[in-house]
């Protein structure tokens, strides 16, 4: 740990937390991926992205209800941390989850249906943007009550641990769930037990409308586990290969049995917190500057041209590629029949006989 | 002037212990703070210090003996410059006791059970509620009811235990039969339980599988649920459930929303157990009943037993349910015993009710403590001439109305009795069930006993007048008999 950062010194961003915001720090001398690592990168954050977008899109058209959180911007964290995983890994997060399903091998068109809350969602229509599992991939929901996943995290590690299976919980938060009582009860257990548990804060500067700094006393996230002995760093989220890196580094503490890891993610989201934000919290100037200089596709895209001389058209089939598929969810979620009535009162017990 | 040191109370609800040891002996000097002897309850073992200084003059009960009530006068302590001779023969009782009953036997908690408690107060309603001077309350024992509803073969053995050792053994049993199964919540491990519920297990099972957590509800009731999501099927303890409002959300967005909101594809197999509603004497933040809040919620069963039979029974089936399940104990009904069938796998099926006393003029439908002051009031109106059938719910969620729905079509008439308060309880659920499904059998309105409507004050006889007792129970069969 930096020294000079524990003896509590003054914390710039509560004077000039603007300035502090529109500056995004690209990490120094990142590691390089090798052509296919980068081409896997590109495919995949393509894939949220445009799914993204075409969730935004069908939310406008009114085929998507309710809530709708969308990741674009921050596609490298969930890719990145997926590249460092292995199967069997569990991942458990939030309400902005669609990305995350996407990085753990669910099916496009099983997430658009859900969405559109249709009856081929992954929880037949039941669950919604927000509440989507897959036992299958792990993946652990999809919460909206904004901490508890990480407690819930906490105790997908806790099974790893009792099982001695070898495997580790990769537990995603934002910046506002940071602050949240529960997650520091869940650090104290988690260090305190030695837990395979990975936390990610994906601080992407704004919970809902209110900036880090306008939050949150300790703007360095990294440091949140400093009081329990738990290891920290921040990581540039915006760039695939440094997400890796770090989640390489973390995930190999947490296998080992050393315990939990927290990684800050710093990133970015380009929507606002949900469909229904005006985002009049930043400035256009401050989204397009991050959108134009620290795009986490974007940088790959170039990095193939230039680094690994792959060319336009290859790229442009990957685009289409990616397209179809999304255009193939959105057909299948939009002509999906709703869920059968008789659906309201399924699920909601197990047969204790079985 | 002579002293009586009397047996004190170590807890809330403790009635009696055993006189372990005596640290002292007879003719000893004593000063202020003087270890004198250990008490054992079931619960600990403590110390008992002297308060002034003087000489043990005589130990009137002998180390070794159980059951001494508290406020027993165990010894006497002669002032200084007393005669020790003299004040020894002063005997127990002839001296002016130690105590903070001043030789009024503070109300006890079966005596609030009963509806007994000396009168606090000139506007107690009935005659019940007279002053009576209280038998030493040892240790309640139930005697086995008439068979009523077989759950088990006739002619098994049956043995009499707690209902907190039933709690343990169900445990225990499961831990055995189930890996995946383990115990978690504060000091379950190395203290043995907090109401000693988890005795030994550790002994037993290990650190991995009965697991000390620290003070955070809200956390460890997630780490629960977050293991129980993978597969696990943990027993989460709540030292009480009034702390388990910390965890509240886990309990009901986590772990009984999921299932629904996967399209079936999470389970969540998880038993939230601990001691629910008022002990004696602990104020309003610790004696809250939440049977009606859980028993709201979709996606929990709620099970509040009353026997140390149906304890074991049913903890045993809520550890083997694949869902969330909402176990509410009651920490005076900890060592109250029972007979328990002897079997070796002794489960019952969640969501039954059981006729625990046969009637035909009134149906009375309690559960849990509750049980306490309605069995006692159905024993009170057979004397009076009324056959009060008296139906345990046992299961809160899923409700067992067909049960009672039977009764009352039987009996006509219903009173409900349970602690908690009556603003959308328990008895108003039931009521509302009758009303539309025995409308036509019913003649008398469903009257319900409750807990009153206010915080649970911590005076003895507020808190008395708080909880529902026999008297109002009787009262209300009486009514709805218009007699």
């Amino acid at each position: 740990m930096d020294a000079a950062k524990d003896a509590g010194q003054p914390n710039p961003a509560a004077e000039a937390p603007e300035a502090v915001a529109a500056e995004h720090q690209p990490a120094p001398n990142a590691p390089q991926f090798t052509r296919e690592e980068d081409l896997h990168a590109y495919h995949q954050m393509l894939l949220i992205r445009r799914f993204e977008e075409k969730a935004g899109q069908l939310y406008g058209m009114g085929l998507i209800g309710g809530f709708c959180h969308l990741y674009i911007g921050q596609e490298a964290v969930v890719i990145g941390m997926q590249m460092a995983s292995v199967d069997g890994d569990q991942v458990i997060t939030g309400y902005r989850d669609h990305g995350h399903m996407l990085a753990c091998g669910m099916d496009p068109k099983g997430v658009m249906a859900e969405l559109t809350g249709r009856r081929g969602g992954y929880s037949r229509g039941k669950g919604g943007s927000m509440h989507m599992f897959s036992r299958e991939k792990q993946f652990f929901g999809g919460h909206g009550i904004v901490g508890a996943q990480v407690s819930l995290g906490t105790g997908l590690g806790f099974a790893d641990a009792y099982r001695k299976n070898g495997k580790v919980s990769l537990t995603y938060m934002g910046d506002g769930a940071a602050n949240q009582g529960q997650v520091y009860e869940s650090f104290n257990m988690a260090q305190l037990w030695k837990l395979p548990v990975v936390y990610v804060i994906e601080n992407n500067r704004y919970a809902m409308g209110t900036s880090v700094a306008r939050a949150s006393a300790q703007t360095d996230f990294s440091r949140r586990g400093i009081s329990f002995g738990i290891p920290g760093e921040q990581v540039d989220g915006m760039d695939v290969r440094t997400v890796r890196e770090a989640a390489q580094r973390a995930i190999e503490h947490a296998r080992t049995g050393a315990g939990p890891y927290i990684l800050e993610m710093q990133t970015y989201r380009y929507r606002g917190h949900s469909m229904s934000d005006p985002a009049k919290y930043r400035t256009k100037d401050e989204v397009s500057k991050m959108r134009d200089e620290h795009d986490p596709i974007e940088m790959v895209r170039k990095r193939l041209i230039e680094l690994h001389g792959v060319a336009e058209a290859e790229l442009k089939a990957t685009d289409a590629k990616v397209r179809e598929t999304v255009a193939d969810a959105a057909e299948f979620a939009t002509h999906d029949p709703e869920p059968d009535p008789s659906e309201l009162w399924t699920d909601i017990l197990l047969d204790a006989r079985a | 002037m002579a002293t009586d040191i009397l047996m004190p109370a170590l807890s809330p609800t403790m009635e009696e212990g055993k006189l372990s040891k005596w640290l002292k002996k007879e003719g000893d000097a004593i000063k202020s703070g003087d270890v004198l002897a250990e008490i054992e309850t079931d619960k600990a073992t403590m110390e008992v210090e002297a308060i002034d200084e003087g000489t043990l003059a005589k130990i009137l009960v002998a180390e070794g003996t159980e059951g001494v009530a508290v406020n027993t006068p165990i010894a006497i302590i002669a002032g200084e410059g007393e005669d020790v001779a003299a004040a020894a023969a002063s005997g127990g009782g002839g001296g002016k006791p130690k105590g903070p009953a001043e030789g009024h036997p503070a109300p006890t908690p079966d005596m609030q059970a009963e509806g007994l408690a000396p009168a606090p107060a000139p506007t107690a309603k009935t005659g019940d509620d007279a002053p009576r001077a209280p038998a030493a309350p040892a240790v309640i024992t139930n005697k086995a009811a008439a068979p009523v509803m077989e759950e088990f073969p006739a002619g098994t053995e049956m043995v009499t235990m707690t209902v907190r050792e039933a709690l343990r053994d169900a445990m225990a049993e499961e831990m055995r039969r189930d890996e995946d199964v383990f115990v978690m919540g504060e000091e379950v491990a190395e203290y043995q339980g907090a109401y000693k519920v988890t005795q030994n297990l550790l002994q037993e099972f290990g650190a991995r599988r009965v697991v000390d957590t620290p003070i955070t509800e809200h956390g460890f009731a997630g780490i629960g649920v977050g293991a129980a999501l993978s597969g696990l099927k943990p027993i989460v303890e709540f030292m009480t459930f009034n702390f388990a409002m910390q965890a509240i959300d886990h309990i009901i967005n986590s772990a009984a929303k999921t299932l629904y909101m996967s399209g079936g594809q999470l389970g969540c197999p998880i038993v939230f157990r601990g001691p629910n509603g008022a002990a004696a004497r602990v104020g309003a933040q610790h004696s809250h009943d939440y049977s009606a809040w859980y028993s709201n919620v979709p996606g929990l069963k709620v099970i509040a037993p009353y026997t140390a039979s149906d304890a074991k029974g049913l903890l045993k089936a809520a550890i083997r349910d694949p869902n969330p399940v909402i176990f509410l104990e009651n920490e005076i009904l900890y060592g109250q015993t029972f007979p328990v069938p002897k079997l070796d796998d002794f489960v019952l099926p969640i969501g039954k009710a059981r006729i625990h006393r046969a009637g035909t003029d009134v149906t009375i439908v309690s559960f849990a403590i509750g049980m306490t002051y309605a069995l006692k009031a159905a024993q009170i109106l057979a004397d009076q001439g009324i056959e009060a059938e008296v139906i345990d719910l046992r299961t809160i969620r899923p409700m067992d109305t067909e049960t009672v729905l039977e009764s009352v079509k039987k009996t006509g008439r219903c009173v409900t009795v349970e602690e908690g308060f009556p603003q959308s309880g328990i008895g108003a659920e039931i009521s509302a069930r009758l009303m539309v499904d025995a409308f036509d059998y019913l003649d008398a309105p469903v009257l319900r006993v409750t807990g009153k409507d206010v915080p649970m004050p911590y005076a003895a006889n507020l808190e008395k007048l708080a909880l529902p007792n026999v008297a109002e129970v009787v009262e209300a069969a009486k009514a709805v008999c218009y007699r």
